[in-house]
């Protein structure tokens, strides 16, 4: 059947982002802008206790005073920060809502995402507290994991039920005045996630989190605090699209992971938030603070697989305070158009026979930029201190780029850091190769990409990884032509 | 089965094929030899349908249909195999997961379903056997760290896996040692039947003594300039090229 030229054309266009749809939600948005008013009315509007409005006071002081930082290796019009609504949520939520009263509306732009919330509750051994656009509006399993102590909630509820744990633990890993968007996460966060599990509990199913941006004109300010107590484990899953936007969309996450002793945590992320169209118009940004502290014999390790937003800037962390304590870092991110990505990690070690392993695997294709920036800290008393890193480019076509900062400090003389870099084409004779033995360019490009994305895919849990495959064939459709 | 007619082709607007003229049918082997640069390689590559070679005159028939606008997947679906001389490397893709694609694709391409993995098991276990491929080799990366022999191996393999119409080797037995040649050889000689071609491209005859064609060419500068029986490979393992190239110049 012959296309006509309207149709492959309409066609080519809807395949640009399949996410891209907005749901007409019926929402309360507060007016543009951010001073003291608006931060007491979003802790307000959530019932939130007095210190946690006073945390929240404290933390826009701070960021009234700093600079948006410039030294990463990204360039964009820097947002208004007084035209941004720091505040929108379905209006038709409701926490004692079970699934069944959920708005038809939402459960449909579920299914459109291939997450439907009845489809998540079926598929064995995930649970999922999905929050769109600031309010936490489903959660499911929270009765299996509440018999072993677990809490798996919005941050919200956390706040009120259990204020003696986020109390403690709020920015005792990632402090208000760290960076210019942690403040600014800190004064206006919206909603997010917490996970508390007990003593020596091993949580039984993997704990997973779609976000989603949906309000026009909208930043997103989630905040996520997972806190794995003495010899618990955890394995969470944190999964993200949004529809597109014409104008930027800000968005300036805050996780927190608390590793107690003999903890370990496993945090692993896809992320396919709006990268802007083939022009580079749109998209968002996405400036995140995530890290993590290890306790003794504690174990974190972030894996993400990142191919969307427009400008990424983020830097999953592990400060490796306890002895023998672990930390590892496994990321694909994927650029193409005009994507840009300044994305790496720290690690840091203060305690003795500490270890920590950084794969970073970069795929530029179009004319994106895609840098690796990544630091090893070895303090004075980190005696048998331990790194090994290994960062791969892959680069398509000849108008992206590909950069490698590694910054090593090494303050203690047993540390031994070990530090290996590539950088590869994908050729057209591995093309060539391929079409020869049957397979077409575009899924010969899908297969190489792979090939060179396993050691981080393999990291990833099952149901995970086949999405993320899926997303890095989508995310490089038509790159080589 | 496969008919070339007064095939030039050029790369880079230089002109390698100048006049290729050669008839292949089911059954039979056909062995290309010649010196280096005489477009051996060349021939190979345009049959697969490699873009970075032009055609500028004559004609590629694959049973009876022009292949002029075929894309080498679809080459590929319709029988056509190459062994390549250098084989590339495709770092993390596994030969199993890799052969698996391959074999799905052109099945896909035919309106089939996925080959059941019970049937993609036993398929990989019967062929590699017959060529003694260690099933650990095939869980490792695509021809990542292989020894040449290694490599060329891997090709047969991948012949056997697809069963083509067409499988043109070139210079498959360069890199081999004396044991692999004959494991090789061996292989190719159980895939050959009477309903397939294989064209053999090669310096030497050494290979021939193996796998024994019915045709040998030679090939000079961009044409076939002497076509004979397989002894024609030895008078050439005697006498070397300097003679035909002295014969054709006049």
């Amino acid at each position: 059947m012959a296309y006509t030229e309207e149709e492959l054309k309409k066609e080519l266009e809807t395949k640009e982002y399949e996410y891209g749809f907005y749901t007409d939600i019926e929402s309360e948005t507060f007016p543009n802008g951010l001073n003291e008013e608006i931060v007491i009315a979003i802790s307000k509007k959530k019932g939130e206790p007095e210190w946690m409005t006073l945390w929240r006071l404290e933390a826009f002081k701070y960021w009234k005073e700093m600079e948006e930082p410039e030294w990463a290796n990204v360039h964009y019009e820097k947002p208004d920060f007084q035209a941004i609504s720091y505040y929108s949520a379905p209006k038709k939520a409701d926490p004692n809502k079970t699934l069944d009263d959920v708005d038809p509306e939402l459960l449909e732009m579920y299914k459109k995402l291939g997450i439907s919330v009845d489809e998540q509750k079926k598929l064995q051994n995930v649970a999922v507290d999905i929050v769109m656009d600031s309010v936490s509006v489903a959660t499911t399993f929270k009765k299996t994991l509440a018999e072993k102590g677990i809490i798996f909630c919005s941050i919200s509820e956390a706040i009120k039920e259990h204020p003696e744990l986020v109390k403690k633990y709020i920015g005792s890993v990632v402090p208000q005045r760290d960076n210019f968007y942690a403040a600014l996460n800190s004064a206006v966060f919206s909603d997010g996630s917490f996970c508390y599990i007990p003593k020596g509990v091993r949580c039984p199913m993997e704990l997973s989190t779609y976000f989603r941006i949906n309000q026009a004109g909208t930043g997103q300010f989630e905040r996520t605090l997972v806190i794995a107590d003495e010899d618990s484990y955890v394995s969470y899953l944190e999964g993200c699209t949004a529809p597109s936007r014409d104008e930027n969309q800000l968005h300036a996450a805050v996780v927190e992971l608390v590793a107690l002793d003999g903890a370990e945590i496993k945090y692993s992320t896809v992320q396919n938030w709006f990268p802007g169209n083939k022009e580079g118009k749109g998209g968002v940004f996405n400036f995140v603070t995530k890290r993590a502290i290890c306790e003794k014999n504690a174990k974190v390790s972030w894996t993400q697989v990142e191919t969307g937003s427009a400008v990424t800037w983020k830097y999953p962390s592990c400060i490796l305070k306890g002895d023998n304590s672990i930390g590892e870092f496994y990321s694909i991110a994927v650029t193409n158009n005009y994507q840009q990505a300044d994305t790496g990690t720290k690690m840091v070690h203060i305690g003795k026979n500490t270890k920590s392993t950084i794969i970073s695997k970069g795929i530029s294709a179009g004319k994106s930029q895609n840098s690796y920036r990544g630091l090893v800290q070895v303090n004075s008393r980190a005696d048998g201190a331990r790194n090994f890193s290994q960062c791969d480019s892959l680069l398509m076509g000849n108008e992206c780029g590909a950069h490698t900062f590694p910054y090593i400090e090494a303050k203690n003389k047993s540390a031994m850091i070990e530090h290996e870099a590539t950088t590869s084409k994908i050729g057209e004779d591995q093309i060539f190769y391929c079409n020869q033995r049957g397979i077409d360019t575009e899924k010969a490009i899908a297969l190489i990409v792979n090939g060179f994305s396993k050691e981080v895919l393999n990291k990833l849990p099952m149901e995970f990884a086949v999405e993320a495959q899926k997303l890095l064939e989508i995310s490089l459709e038509g790159s080589v032509g | 089965m496969l008919k070339i007619k007064d095939l030039h082709a050029n790369v880079d607007d230089k002109e390698i094929l100048k006049g290729i003229n050669l008839e292949v049918k089911a059954g039979e082997v056909h062995a290309i030899m010649g010196p280096n640069g005489s477009g051996k390689s060349t021939l190979a590559s345009v049959i697969a349908g490699n873009e970075n070679f032009e055609v500028t005159q004559g004609s590629i028939e694959l049973s009876g249909e022009d292949l002029e606008d075929v894309s080498p997947e679809e080459r590929a679906h319709k029988g056509v195999f190459l062994s390549f001389q250098y084989p590339v490397e495709i770092p993390g893709v596994s030969v199993t997961n890799f052969m698996k694609t391959a074999i799905n694709e052109s099945r896909k391409a035919k309106g089939l379903e996925d080959m059941p993995a019970k049937d993609m098991l036993k398929l990989i276990r019967e062929k590699s056997e017959l060529l003694e491929i260690d099933r650990k080799f095939l869980s490792r990366s695509l021809n990542e760290g292989f020894s040449g022999g290694e490599k060329k191996r891997n090709e047969i393999f991948q012949m056997a896996m697809l069963e083509p119409k067409v499988a043109i080797l070139d210079e498959t037995d360069s890199g081999l040692d004396i044991d692999a040649l004959r494991i090789v050889a061996s292989g190719v000689n159980k895939l050959k039947s009477k309903d397939n071609a294989v064209i053999l491209i090669t310096h030497y005859q050494r290979l021939l003594e193996y796998i024994v064609p019915d045709y040998v060419h030679v090939l000079h500068n961009g044409k076939i300039v002497k076509s004979g029986g397989k002894e024609l490979a030895l008078e050439l393992e005697e006498k070397g090229y300097d003679w035909l190239k002295q014969e054709t110049a006049v």
